[in-house]
């Protein structure tokens, strides 16, 4: 058997495709983005031409996932777990519309916010949205789960979330391959009105999905994901969700623990296994990455009080991933920890690279915002939110994607004269417009710095869907043209950019200024495919 | 055998490219292998980690124990300092002592080296300047893992090979300015452990 070495990701992405889908829908987002770029460049996505382009969010991808599965085709979704508040409108109601061809709906969480805002764990969306949740352990699950759960979506009638963690995300193992399913045929929905959530019929298609419900637990505690491994010693039973289960295997030699074991990684909970290791043992542990999720579903569960140890009681730290050491804690295992870490070892955080034509925009406004003072810049989520840090400490702002508009208009709204946003190319195109649009309707009196890199540069310099197109999105929304004005963000520049600046920040309405240059990462890789095919 | 490794460095110093080259050996040698990385945002000049293990045996967890590593293969001397808890009481310590200084507050370097030499095992190389004498900086991450090599339970052979496999379309000059990189590293090292 030929093994592939993948990242879970790349695992996901091979997974899809051998699973008979027509179509990724996604928008970058770390530790998610890998997935759709290792379908991007596959070649039997090629050859079948599976849809595989960017899309300008993640709500626009899920609903367009979700119009292949009405065409009765199988489509993916996938982005990060902060993503999935952008999509959730979407994929809260899709539950209760239910798919035609499979739809799985890839969730990559971020515990430790490693590259996130926040540490939101997926699997409560899909508590939430009622539908089965898978959750590899390893890199070859997620390869089968990707190329299965759309025979599973089709079953059950509804969406499929796989769920992971960056851990899972960017770790690399062998994994096998199976065969390639065909796609499906292009198929209506038998009842053309499936998808039509009027009152009346969502009234019944949410009691559709509430019976379903039975379904789905049955399916849990027969699904070969999940495992009621028996161990000898009963005074404590695991109760381990995805890569949990090797950071436990990982603390006993030759992999054999001594404890029965509930091994998660397809929900709804499944109740029959929790009943069984409640029975059996005097008092649970429960090892999940993410919030507490079967913790606290267990706490209120059995009625003979098992005590249930985990994040809640402080077995397990409540926030960041978790780790071997971590798990062999909770277990009363010592932890030999190597040397300490010398004293003189210095933080190192991310920083904007050397030459990159944010820093020379951050200079220029720096230069004119000293005579209003700090704390009225507003930014948002891309590689300029760096520009919080030293040496720059430009921005005083990073919340969602879009919200540096929206925010510099509600604090201008509220008397903070000038204000200012500051947002990429990328995130103007995904959340940045509407904003964009409340602001002209009421004139607001802000400055919008669109720091145009041409690309989503921070994920590794993908398409940007605005490229070519913003001066005449802004014109389109209603921005005064004499007041977009571009720049090339260059030193040779400053003092233009300066005069620019100071300009647009008198003028009493929305202005918009793009500096813009291209992404120098992405520039050094275009420049060196170019050398390198000209040499072959 | 087993073999876990810590591989160090700092956003864009290119680690990956050392971890690729003993995935591939690995892959050749039929063993298991686990190999966690950091992508995202700690790549714009952050400090970057990657676990490494490689087992005849399978390997359950993603991530490395603490006090457990083999090894920790760092290109840059502040970040092998960084993971220390990780490294066994029977580990070495391999790092390239040329600073990559992108923060204010980088310390002395001379006393970042003082640290590095004060465990019982270790290897401190100027893999940039013997990646020049053997013909491109560039090189310097192989020379590291040429110096790292005596403490990997591979064969030497299997590294050329992964080499070679991993350089292959880049062209065979790149190929042989990377093996003698390797090859450079694994004599610095017999010559100073």
């Amino acid at each position: 058997m030929q093994k592939n070495l993948l990242l879970g990701v790349e695992a996901i992405g091979q997974g899809a495709i051998d699973g008979g889908m027509s179509g990724v829908y996604a928008y970058p987002g770390t530790p998610s983005t890998e997935i759709t770029e290792y379908i991007q460049e596959n070649p039997l996505a090629e050859e079948r031409n599976i849809h595989r382009k960017w899309s300008a969010n993640e709500k626009t991808a899920y609903e367009t996932a979700l119009g292949m599965s009405y065409a009765g085709k199988r489509a993916m979704a996938c982005m990060k777990h902060v993503g999935l508040n952008v999509a959730a409108d979407a994929f809260i109601n899709s539950s209760i519309t239910g798919v035609n061809g499979g739809l799985i709906l890839t969730v990559a969480d971020d515990p430790s916010m490693h590259s996130s805002q926040n540490e939101q764990d997926s699997r409560f969306y899909g508590q939430f949205a009622m539908i089965p949740v898978l959750e590899p352990s390893n890199q070859q699950e997620a390869y089968d789960m990707a190329r299965e759960g759309f025979a599973l979506s089709e079953e059950t009638g509804v969406p499929v979330m796989l769920r992971i963690t960056t851990r899972l995300a960017h770790s690399r193992s062998g994994v096998v391959r199976k065969d390639v399913l065909p796609e499906n045929e292009l198929l209506l929905p038998t009842d053309p009105l499936q998808f039509v959530l009027l009152p009346g019929i969502a009234r019944r298609r949410y009691k559709g999905l509430l019976g379903k419900q039975q379904l789905l637990n049955e399916l849990s505690d027969s699904s070969k994901y999940n495992q009621y491994i028996d161990g000898k010693e009963k005074s404590l039973g695991i109760v381990c969700c995805g890569i949990a289960y090797n950071y436990l295997l990982e603390n006993y030699k030759d992999s054999v623990c001594p404890y029965p074991v509930v091994k998660i990684s397809q929900y709804p909970i499944p109740e029959k296994m929790m009943k069984k290791l409640d029975a059996d043992c005097d008092e649970i542990l429960v090892l999940e990455e993410g919030y507490p999720l079967v913790e606290e579903h267990l706490k209120g569960f059995f009625a003979k009080g098992t005590p249930i140890k985990g994040r809640l009681d402080g077995t397990l730290p409540r926030d960041g991933e978790l780790n071997p050491d971590h798990v062999a804690k909770a277990l009363g295992r010592e932890v030999y920890e190597g040397i300490p870490v010398p004293s003189i070892v210095a933080n190192r955080p991310p920083a904007l690279c050397q030459g990159c034509g944010h820093m020379d925009a951050y200079n220029a406004m720096n230069e004119v915002l000293a005579e209003f003072g700090r704390g009225r810049v507003f930014s948002d989520i891309g590689c300029y939110t760096l520009g919080a840090l030293p040496p720059f400490e430009t921005i005083n702002s990073c919340v969602d994607m879009g919200a540096s508009i929206t925010m510099a208009k509600g604090a201008a709204d509220a008397g903070l004269i000038p204000a200012v946003a500051v947002i990429g190319d990328s995130t103007f195109a995904h959340s940045g417009i509407t904003g964009l649009l409340d602001a002209v309707n009421e004139n607001a009196n802000i400055t919008i710095v669109i720091s145009d890199n041409e690309s989503v540069s921070m994920t590794g310099g993908q398409d940007s869907s605005a490229y070519g197109k913003i001066e005449s999105i802004c014109a389109g929304v209603g921005v005064d043209p004499d007041h977009i004005r571009v720049i090339v963000p260059l030193k040779k520049n400053h003092e233009e950019m300066v005069k620019m600046f100071r300009e647009e920040l008198a003028y009493e309405g929305v202005s918009v200024i793009i500096p813009r240059r291209e992404c120098i990462q992405r520039a050094s890789r275009r420049k060196r495919n170019i050398s390198r095919q000209a040499n072959h | 055998m087993k073999s876990d490794i810590i591989l160090a460095g700092v956003g864009g110093q290119g680690i990956l490219s050392i971890a690729a080259v003993l995935g591939m050996a690995a892959l050749k040698e039929n063993l298991h292998l686990k190999q966690a990385e950091t992508h995202g945002m700690s790549q714009r000049g952050g400090a970057v980690v990657s676990h490494l293990r490689i087992s005849d045996q399978p390997i359950a967890s993603d991530l490395i124990q603490l006090g457990t590593a083999d090894l920790i293969l760092s290109v840059e001397p502040m970040e092998s300092l960084r993971y220390l808890p990780f490294l066994s009481a029977k580990g070495y310590l391999v790092t390239n002592t040329n600073p990559f200084i992108n923060i204010p507050n980088y310390p002395d370097v001379e006393q970042v080296l003082a640290e590095v030499g004060k465990l019982p095992r270790f290897v401190a190389i100027d893999a940039d300047q013997i990646a020049k004498e053997v013909g491109n900086v560039r090189a310097s991450n192989m020379v590291m893992l040429g110096a790292a090599s005596p403490f990997i339970d591979l064969e030497f052979s299997k590294l050329e090979d992964g080499i070679r496999t991993i350089f292959e379309r880049k062209g065979e000059a790149i190929v042989e300015l990377n093996l003698a990189a390797l090859r450079a590293g694994r004599s610095f090292a017999e010559k100073n452990m």
